[in-house]
């Protein structure tokens, strides 16, 4: 499986982006370098808006993450509750 | 909130399509082919422009909201580094000359593509791909007026920054990423997407932000690493933008297959050749480093390129020709560059160095098979020389490669103590590369490269002098006039970075920050 | 690493680059609105022509007839740049929004007389076709224009063009069930009152001198269209008729004109006042573009005012015609 990856800034409002990430995907792996943060996985990663709310008692809307996002490789699914990506190898 | 129960409620994929392709018709008082023009003499048969698929479902509300508010936290950030004197919690003034060539080099860019992006917005038919389109060009045009401004205040302090737009047009290693910007632009818009979108953005353009962004905000670069990062947010739509356009064209039609795979053969090579200069950036001239050059190439191209390439291999789909070349030259690249711009440092619009014994550890360390066996002696000896009071300025004009008008400095695959160089007669005039892939991108297109503005070829032939300079006056200095042409301040822009204006204002000024 | 600076006083070694200097009379402090739009098209040593339009340069202010002696003479008056443009989008994004769920959560849309709703759709549904043929256009206008403080502006109006089109389709979402945009695109298509338009906006998707496409579209098709649905009908005939709740959700559309009028009327001055031959062209864009929507809006001005078609269409003209006299043209 090939790897994909979500990089966000390393700030307060990405933050409960990471948690959900490593919450909801058990083979997610964080490195943190100056100023970012980079999330990444075998396969697929799926952020899920009800984590992201639950961690943070605020409605969260998904494409918030781009105010945050970096960078992100794979093909890419967005729907209204969650945005996953996954290569198909 | 939606109270109205009765109505059905739309999820985001049903009511995007309603926002976007909804409104798009086929023109029936004018001809198509005369509405849109452009979309055929590539090639490319396109038979269902719906098959088109979004990724990221912004609509102008939601992208005012978002974007707005980057901007608002990128502008604050802007305000508080120039009224607090940011620049001055730099490591060091020598990481000034990285961002002094981001902007002489890379930030004209972002600009150029904001004609070409309209145009492909304006000229697919689909218009689900058209508004993907628009709004990557008005997201370029946000990247370089962001990047204007987080400049002007180091422009205000230190040298090297003024006279962008001049240099752009003339300056002879200024003529690498301009050939590369204007060879995308008067392609067709096809090849537009896949040269920018695709190869650039896609493969590429996380080599040159995540890393070296990275790198700013471990120099203390707040003013770069926010519009970086905050440029890169925008980014990862148009990288998905990318991958989206090259799988709706190859599954489009398999003739399209053979064609995609020419323009990804070029741009790949296109863009690593672009991208040396990051490669330089990274290794040399950050005081701190956040990691190789070799280190991001191969996390960024070879990791996750080669998942990418892997999932295009389904519909036909190889690794670019120059694949397995650009990824030996990951050991290489950014020494020999380097180098190169040490060499010519009188003629370069930035400042060079010789590294310290850390530094050179450092590249000892991150390029064991290479850098202590070719590199790092000829860094000894050049270092040496200059505390004897000889620093090497090379004043030989140099050759070019035709097609990325780099000069011929890359060695051979599999000897790197071999220049590489290749040649090509066509209609009787002879034009020089710098390897075979540059060589085989002029074959394919001979009626395109012949028309490449060379610096140095032009200079030779008299074109780059001010009006008013007398080549035949006996005092005539030709290097200086030309400099001059490119309206260097000389001694001020160009040089070693040891005893310049810029490293004795950022000592004197930091002392006095420090003192009362 | 941090340094306590706040007492230094550094003296700068400039004030701004020298492409803006150049136009703006010096070094000296300038504007982001100066810095992001000044001077910062690549005129020299191009490399390679267009294989798309091999007649022209890369960058070629030959793309239209109108001549320039400066063209960074065509700055906007608005001073918007990237930044100021979609910060103030936002915030009027937000009394948008806030408008939207007034009349949602208050069910205003249910309330509506049913014969207003009826016009307010037939009307209003269809001319999210007209916003995204200016959209077309204003890209169009973008990727061919010669200098950034026309190229900067374009690429907004067309992104703003594209919003007003999402923001119709909202509205149609809003008053019906989505099977309505389906209707009034077949209304777009096939009705003979909305034919002249459609066949008028076909008509500039062929222009391709870069003024004369922002001449008719930003000046005239606007200039004309507006006033007469946005002021006339909307905020007028419809609120008059109990039809607020529609205002409300249109409320971008009319602020957003007086906006960009302030831009074109600004472009416009200075390419008149710059010389005949370019006062004579402006002026015939004009005259011709005028008559033509004169004509295209007729039909939706009967649909709209009934008896009173004509009085409206003559008021909008005589405001446009007086706008054109300021501009200094006779048309």
């Amino acid at each position: 499986m090939s790897k994909v990856f979500i990089i966000v800034q390393a700030n307060e409002e990405a933050r409960p982006i990471v948690e959900a990430l490593v919450q909801d995907n058990p083979n997610a792996v964080v490195q943190e370098s100056p100023a970012m943060v980079r999330v990444e996985a075998e396969g697929s990663l799926t952020l899920n808006r009800s984590t992201v709310e639950a961690l943070t008692g605020q409605p969260f809307d998904i494409q918030q993450l781009h105010i945050n996002l970096i960078s992100i490789s794979g093909h890419i699914d967005e729907e209204d509750d969650y945005l996953t990506v996954a290569w198909n190898n | 909130m939606d109270m109205n129960v009765s109505k059905k409620k739309l999820g985001i994929k049903e009511r995007y399509a309603h926002m976007t392709r909804g409104l798009g018709w086929e023109p029936t008082y004018q001809p198509a082919e005369a509405v849109f023009p452009y979309d055929k003499y590539e090639g490319i048969k396109i038979h269902d422009w719906d098959k088109w698929v979004d990724p990221f479902r912004l609509t102008m509300d939601a992208y005012w909201k978002y974007q707005g508010e980057k901007d608002r936290k990128l502008y604050a950030v802007i305000e508080a580094f120039a009224q607090n004197n940011g620049h001055l919690n730099i490591t060091d003034a020598r990481y000034l000359s990285a961002i002094k060539l981001f902007w002489q080099g890379v930030s004209p860019l972002e600009n150029y593509v904001v004609q070409g992006f309209a145009r492909a917005g304006r000229h697919f038919r689909g218009e689900a791909s058209r508004i993907a389109c628009q709004m990557q060009a008005v997201d370029e045009l946000r990247h370089y007026q962001t990047q204007t401004h987080s400049i002007s205040n180091y422009n205000k302090y230190y040298n090297g920054f003024h006279s962008q737009r001049h240099m752009w047009d003339r300056v002879w290693y200024l003529s690498v990423p301009k050939s590369f910007g204007e060879d995308a632009l008067s392609a067709g818009p096809f090849e537009f997407l896949i040269a920018i979108s695709f190869s650039f953005e896609y493969v590429l353009t996380n080599l040159l932000f995540v890393p070296f962004m990275s790198g700013a905000a471990y120099n203390g670069d707040m003013s770069t690493v926010t519009f970086g990062f905050s440029a890169q947010s925008d980014e990862s739509r148009h990288m998905t933008l990318g991958i989206e356009a090259i799988k709706f064209l190859l599954e489009q039609d398999p003739a399209n297959v053979p064609i995609v795979q020419g323009w990804i053969d070029k741009w790949f090579w296109r863009g690593s050749k672009v991208l040396a200069l990051v490669g330089m950036m990274m290794d040399y001239m950050l005081p701190k480093r956040v990691m190789s050059w070799k280190e991001a190439w191969e996390i960024y191209a070879e990791e996750n390129g080669g998942a990418l390439f892997r999932d295009l291999a389904r519909y036909g789909i190889r690794p670019p020709k120059g694949w397995a070349d650009a990824c030996e030259a990951k050991n290489h690249i950014s020494h020999q560059i380097w180098l190169l711009f040490y060499e010519y440092g009188g003629a370069t619009a930035f400042h060079t160095w010789s590294p310290t014994n850390e530094e050179l550890d450092w590249l000892s360390a991150k390029y064991p098979d290479s850098f202590d066996k070719y590199y790092r002696p000829r860094l000894e000896f050049l270092r040496d020389k200059h505390a004897r009071g000889g620093r090497v300025y090379q004043t030989t004009l140099p050759a070019l490669c035709t097609t990325c008008q780099i000069p011929l400095c890359f060695t051979e695959p599999g000897d790197p103590t071999k220049i590489s160089h290749r040649e090509t007669v066509h209609e009787g005039e002879k034009y020089v590369f710098c390897s075979g892939h540059c060589q085989e991108i002029f074959s394919n297109e001979p009626e395109k490269f012949v028309q490449s503005w060379l610096p140095v070829n032009q200079i030779y032939q008299g074109n780059c002098f001010n009006p008013d300079v007398d080549p035949t006056a006996p005092d005539f200095d030709p290097l200086k006039a030309v400099l001059e042409y490119f309206h260097y301040n000389l001694g001020r822009d160009n040089g070693d970075f040891e005893g310049s204006e810029d490293q004795q204002n950022f000592a004197k000024w930091r002392g006095q920050a420090g003192h009362n | 690493m941090s340094v306590e600076i706040k007492a230094v006083e550094i003296k700068p070694l400039r004030n701004t680059f020298t492409n803006v200097a150049e136009l703006i009379g010096g070094d000296k402090p300038a504007s982001r609105y100066q810095e992001a739009t000044l001077g910062n098209q690549a005129t020299a040593h191009m490399h390679y022509r267009p294989t798309w339009e091999p007649e022209f340069e890369l960058f070629d202010p030959r793309r239209s007839a109108i001549q320039m002696r400066e063209w960074y003479d065509l700055r906007d008056p608005r001073q918007l740049y990237y930044s100021s443009w979609t910060i103030q989008r936002a915030k009027e994004q937000e009394t948008q929004e806030a408008n939207f769920d007034f009349v949602e959560s208050r069910r205003l849309h249910l309330s509506l007389p049913p014969d207003v709703k009826k016009l307010a759709v037939d009307v209003l549904i269809p001319l999210r076709h007209a916003a995204w043929g200016a959209n077309m256009n204003n890209n169009e206008f973008c990727s061919r224009a010669f200098s950034e403080v026309l190229i900067s502006p374009a690429i907004m109006q067309a992104m703003d063009n594209l919003g007003i089109a999402q923001y119709l389709t909202r509205l149609g979402l809003i008053l019906d069930e989505p099977e309505i945009l389906d209707t009034a695109k077949k209304q777009w298509m096939d009705s003979p009152a909305w034919q002249p338009l459609r066949h008028m906006t076909e008509d500039t998707f062929v222009i391709r001198d870069f003024m004369e496409i922002f001449v008719a579209q930003n000046f005239v098709i606007d200039g004309l269209l507006y006033p007469l649905i946005y002021d006339r009908f909307v905020d007028d005939t419809l609120t008059s008729r109990g039809g607020s709740a529609i205002a409300m959700m249109t409320s971008f559309m009319p602020l957003w004109f007086g906006q960009s009028s302030k831009w074109v009327d600004g472009v416009i001055k200075v390419v008149v006042a710059e010389s005949e031959h370019n006062k004579a062209l402006i002026t015939q864009w004009t005259t011709q573009w005028r008559n033509r929507t004169i004509a295209a809006l007729t039909p939706i001005a009967a649909m709209a005012f009934g008896d009173h078609q004509q009085t409206m269409l003559d008021e909008v003209v005589e405001q446009f015609n007086a706008r054109a006299k300021k501009l200094g043209m006779t048309v």
